[in-house]
């Protein structure tokens, strides 16, 4: 049955017309909700606005000379920085807890597993509602800290960079944890033996084994932390307050605040084509050498 | 010959279950020395308490004469090929050979040499670039033997290295592998629940059997002076007879083994003041004949059951008294008298071939 004969390695085989119709659904949603949306972004991106806030379709480059100016980079450059911080901390707070729950017994695995994914059954937006109740200067965390007599005045950091930060890592960590923990989870435990055996110490297996191993699962952690890190708006709105717009914060603002659709568009565009490029890089470079076969 | 690997009264329990009991034993420098046993008896964990995964709970290890008991497995002169092999599936060939060697901080050319030399020995030449996957199970088998022997460990510990590999391949490995330890000189010390593999490989065979060492010994002397009834019962077939003593007249000593049968042996073989004991007979050490036979202890019986093997007959025995025993005849020629089912026959037994085995 020449259609069922679904590529297993892409490049080898094309999909038969079973393979085109499981694909199907996809492909389509795919079409209606990325490429279409996205197209009618770049073309947007090109056009004006009258001052009604409609869109005028005159050609222009204008949008893009407004985007390249230094207050616009210096919010792509906080939003980067913010994300990437974001990032480092995922992994240095999901590593050893994805490790953790990955060798743990399996009765256990499962049980830290569902504990992970527990916040997933509440509304993200209410628990970001929350974090405020505790941050906030008359918060829980502020009265705790004044009656254990740690501090005296009212704690100020919600709406400040670093409130924004831990609301980022707050939101992002399960997807730190849950692909590391996926690697980390099929990594044989005699490898670890082996390289003991061999002369590693546990600095060595680490960088050695356990790294390499795991590369994968960090490789996915950090793209799924990293990239809607970037263009979050939500936390950044509620948690920084208007005082840390990162670029989210901009383009959704020229949506529905600014109502300047082109400029909007063209912020996305180049946001969007940030990643491109930069994925583009990285899978250049993380590229796995070509297996040689004799 | 001096000690190589010594365990002193070793004791490793976890939780509730001792899976070390008390065990004292002695590797010799340059030996090949089997544990056998069967599964969850303790043999591996034997193996890791040399190898340092698990420290012992009582009891002390010695590793060319000095003491390692608490030292950590990095810093112990041992390596290990392990039952899965445990490669690195990041690294090639040359680099999974070359890893203890790198963590030596060896220079480079001698890195080099050396990996050349134990893919050599393992006649994995020209396949140094491939990963493990692009391997066949028999490959990835003797790349975790080169990683292994690289770093020149003073034992080199083997926990079922053959279990994953198919019957033909893994007999011409036993062969290898012990043509490697000899060529070697190094000490060996294989983990298996296979006797044939044991009884092929080893210089001496240790039995371990619920946490302790029940013999240690060469082959033969194993197999045919066991000295448990588990060892007997373990190692081969054998029929184990409950015997009773009757009297010692002059130099021999007469038994009433279970069933009802008398039999004779040499008085010294009988343990003084006993009563009862246990005796093992190898099932191709009973004689038997369509034809009056000569041997010391004669008798006749019934074949009950016959099961043709090829090259040997396996029968089912029985006396008129009720004794039953398995045996094993060779076909030697297709012309001689078959020996069916329903036959009476003759049966013999050489005095030396009635093993005494002390019960408990």
């Amino acid at each position: 049955m020449s259609g069922f004969d679904l590529p297993l390695f892409p490049g080898e085989r094309r999909p038969g017309w079973v393979g085109w119709l499981l694909l199907a659904p996809l492909i389509l949603w795919m079409a209606a909700f990325v490429v279409v949306p996205t197209a009618i972004l770049a073309v947007y991106s090109f056009c004006q606005r009258d001052e009604l806030g409609r869109v005028v379709f005159e050609f222009s480059f204008e949008n893009y000379v407004r985007v390249l100016s230094p207050t616009y980079l210096w919010i792509f450059v906080r939003s980067i920085g913010y994300a990437a911080l974001t990032t480092v901390i995922c992994i240095v707070v999901g590593f050893p807890a994805a490790w953790c729950i990955a060798r743990s017994s399996e009765r256990w695995r499962s049980r830290l597993v569902v504990l992970l994914m527990i916040p997933f059954w509440t509304s993200f937006l209410i628990r970001t509602y929350a974090w405020i109740a505790i941050l906030k200067g008359e918060g829980l965390l502020s009265g705790l800290l004044k009656y254990l007599g740690v501090i005296s005045t009212p704690l100020e950091i919600l709406y400040t960079p670093t409130a924004v930060v831990l609301g980022l890592v707050y939101a992002y960590l399960p997807f730190m944890i849950l692909p590391i923990y996926s690697s980390a989870e099929k990594l044989d435990g005699a490898l670890i033996e082996a390289a003991h055996d061999l002369g590693c110490g546990p600095l060595r297996v680490f960088s050695q084994v356990i790294l390499p191993l795991v590369k994968p699962g960090l490789y996915a952690g950090v793209l799924m932390v990293f990239v809607p890190a970037i263009g979050m708006f939500a936390i950044t709105d509620l948690m920084g307050g208007a005082r840390v717009p990162m670029i989210g914060n901009v383009i959704q603002n020229q949506f529905f605040q600014a109502r300047d659709w082109p400029f909007g568009a063209a912020l996305g565009c180049v946001f969007t084509l940030l990643f491109v490029v930069a994925y583009a890089l990285w899978q250049r470079r993380s590229q796995p050498i070509r297996e040689v076969r004799t | 010959m001096n000690a190589m690997v010594e365990l002193k009264e070793v004791t490793k329990r976890f939780g509730s279950f001792t899976a070390v009991d008390a065990v004292s034993l002695t590797i010799r420098s340059g030996e090949f020395l089997t544990l056998l046993g069967p599964s969850g008896c303790g043999k591996t964990t034997l193996l890791r308490l040399i190898a340092g995964f698990e420290t012992p709970d009582e009891g002390v290890v010695l590793l060319d004469g000095a003491e390692v008991t608490q030292l950590p497995p990095y810093k112990r002169n041992v390596n290990q090929v392990f039952q899965s092999y445990a490669l690195f599936p990041h690294l090639s060939v040359r680099d999974n050979v070359a890893f203890g060697l790198r963590m030596q901080k060896r220079p480079k050319a001698e890195i080099d040499a050396r990996v050349a030399e134990a893919l050599e020995l393992v006649s994995l030449q020209g396949l140094e670039e491939r990963r493990p996957h692009q391997l066949s199970g028999g490959q990835r088998q003797r790349v975790a033997l080169a990683r292994a022997l690289a770093p020149r460990p003073s034992v080199l510990l083997l926990d079922e290295p053959l279990s994953a590999l198919d019957a033909k391949l893994r007999h011409a490995m036993q062969l290898e592998l012990k043509r490697l330890q000899r060529q070697l000189g190094m000490t060996f010390v294989f983990v298996t629940h296979d006797q044939e593999e044991a009884l092929t490989m080893s210089d001496r065979i240790a039995i371990v059997n619920q946490g302790r060492v029940e013999q240690i010994g060469g082959a033969d002397e194993i197999y045919h002076r066991p000295a448990t009834r588990f060892v007997a019962d373990f190692v081969g077939q054998a029929n184990l007879l409950e015997a009773e003593f009757l009297e010692t007249r002059g130099a021999w000593t007469r038994l009433r083994l279970q069933g009802g049968l008398e039999v004779s042996l040499p008085a010294g073989a009988w343990p003084v003041n006993t009563s009862k004991a246990l005796v093992s007979i190898r099932p191709e050490k009973v004689h038997v004949s369509k034809a009056p036979i000569a041997a010391a202890n004669v008798f006749e019986a019934t074949v009950t059951d016959e099961v043709f093997k090829g090259a040997m007959d396996h029968l089912s025995l029985e006396t008129a008294i009720g004794t039953r025993f398995a045996a094993i005849v060779a076909n030697e020629s297709a012309l001689q008298e078959a020996i069916h089912a329903g036959d009476r026959v003759y049966c013999g037994l050489h005095t030396d071939d009635l093993v005494v085995v002390r019960i408990g």
